[in-house]
């Protein structure tokens, strides 16, 4: 009961400092200062139609380039930790039982399932749907500076698009090589952008180095499209590994 | 009118996460969580945040609950004796847990 | 519009309860990724302004309707995939421990305290 008791006192202090944050809430009337900066200036100075793109990608370049860095260090940990080892035929049938039988299908249903793999419709339905799901993800980050969206929506999107391939096909090895390779080649070609923006233009990670081009259109805005797609790639294949290594395993 | 919509999507929030930590099935867990992170998409939608409701509705509601439900199949696979060099093959069939 | 920011601070206080009071493991991981939407959901309430609008240009006219501030955007929309990447890394870890032992109770790791 001591626990209990502590975990109360700790939830009650954390409830007691969350208060006057909530309590005195009061929304701002007008845009602040610095936002309204930031907007202008990806208008004039950048040409980037959509505001949030222009900050994340420019203004606070070195914040995503932290959070890059950290996706790898979290992927490497995942690597680490789990390792894999080549699937064979008769572990898929394995899985296909273990999955049947946690969903709580009965058991002689798992039998019957087991063995069979994914449904017809299944693997109808990944096979049509995942290049639409890659081109789709592409779309939104190859457009990230115009209209909502960008390099992580359209790398996660990208991620989503090889697990509908996993379920549609579960015996299939996924290309660890090649995604490793695209994965660690994106990261590189991030900071060699960025260090293309210390050498020709104002500063590391500075877009401008590629003409601004006319507002609005795709090719525009310097080098923000290619900087958003290497990360948008780069997130992609990186989740995309991440989620592969979390599969069942026959050993760890 | 925004006032009600927002309380119905709090509610709905609220009961979510509750029912996420104390439900006794995994599986309604998981996916509870994965309906906590749905809903706030929407709420970022009603605060003019569209790139963080994508990047929420793709991350939050779909790819975290794959990775919860992965790990939990991997939990529950037969057969996951610690030391592999003295598992055997024979396939046990039932699932432990 | 003012609820906004207590739901987030809401679900902050029911993830953290639920990671300091649940023995599962897995429910553990649930709690922080609660936590984790809660902050998201109070950092973008405190960008918005009052009766504004997305910050997307059009080159044309100015919007009547002020403009959201980006920045807490931004800053949001890094923390979210940080914030799956570490998830993941915890799971790892939970499913790397539950081999060793065959349960996810907490209780039952005992000889690692002191």
């Amino acid at each position: 009961m001591a626990n209990r008791l502590i975990a109360l006192l700790v939830v009650a202090g954390l409830a007691a400092m969350l208060l006057p944050l909530v309590i005195g809430f009061t929304f701002h009337e007008d845009t602040p200062a610095l936002g309204a900066e930031y907007i202008e200036r990806s208008e004039t100075d950048l040409g980037a139609a959509n505001a949030v793109t222009a900050v994340v990608v420019t203004y606070r370049g070195l914040d995503t380039l932290g959070e890059v860095t950290v996706l790898f260090a979290a992927t490497a940990g995942v690597g680490f930790v789990i390792t894999r080892r080549r699937r064979t035929p008769e572990f898929a049938v394995r899985e296909g039982r273990s999955v049947g039988a946690h969903a709580g299908i009965e058991s002689t249903e798992a039998s019957s399932l087991a063995g069979q793999g994914p449904s017809e419709i299944l693997r109808t339905a990944s096979r049509f749907l995942a290049p639409v799901l890659f081109l789709f993800g592409a779309y939104i980050f190859v457009h990230g500076h115009l209209t909502p969206g960008g390099g992580f929506q359209g790398g996660v999107v990208i991620a989503s698009a090889v697990v509908l391939g996993i379920f549609g096909a579960p015996d299939r090895q996924l290309a660890h090589g090649t995604m490793t390779t695209i994965e660690s080649l994106s990261g590189a070609s991030y900071v060699v952008l960025g260090i293309l923006g210390l050498v020709l233009a104002a500063g590391f990670l500075d877009p401008t180095f590629l003409p601004a081009g006319s507002f609005g259109a795709l090719a525009s805005a310097g080098a923000i499209p290619i900087i958003y797609s290497v990360v948008g790639i780069k997130v992609g294949t990186e989740l995309a590994g991440v989620v592969d290594r979390l599969r069942s395993q026959e050993q760890d | 009118m925004t006032t009600a919509i927002i309380l119905v999507l709090g509610a709905i929030m609220v009961c979510a996460a509750i029912v996420a930590l104390l439900h006794t099935s995994l599986v309604t867990s998981i996916l509870s969580a994965g309906a906590v992170s749905l809903v706030a998409s929407i709420i970022y939608l009603v605060l003019a945040a569209p790139d963080v409701a994508m990047t929420e509705a793709a991350i939050g509601s779909a790819l975290t609950t794959i990775v919860f439900l992965f790990a939990l199949s991997r939990l529950r696979e037969p057969g996951r004796t610690s030391d592999e060099t003295t598992q055997t093959r024979s396939g046990e069939e039932h699932p432990h847990g | 519009m003012q609820l906004i920011p207590a739901i987030g601070a809401l679900l902050i206080v029911i993830g953290a309860w639920g990671m300091l009071t649940q023995r599962n493991m897995l429910k553990m991981v649930i709690g922080f990724s609660i936590i984790d939407t809660g902050v998201h959901v109070m950092i973008v309430a405190l960008g918005y302004v009052t009766g504004g609008v997305a910050p997307i240009l059009d080159g044309e006219a100015p919007v009547g309707a002020p403009f959201v501030d980006p920045v807490p955007s931004a800053l949001v929309l890094t923390a979210i995939v940080i914030g799956l990447a570490v998830t993941a890394l915890m799971l790892t870890y939970v499913v790397r421990l539950a081999r060793t032992k065959g349960t996810l109770e907490v209780s039952e790791y005992k000889e690692m305290k002191w």
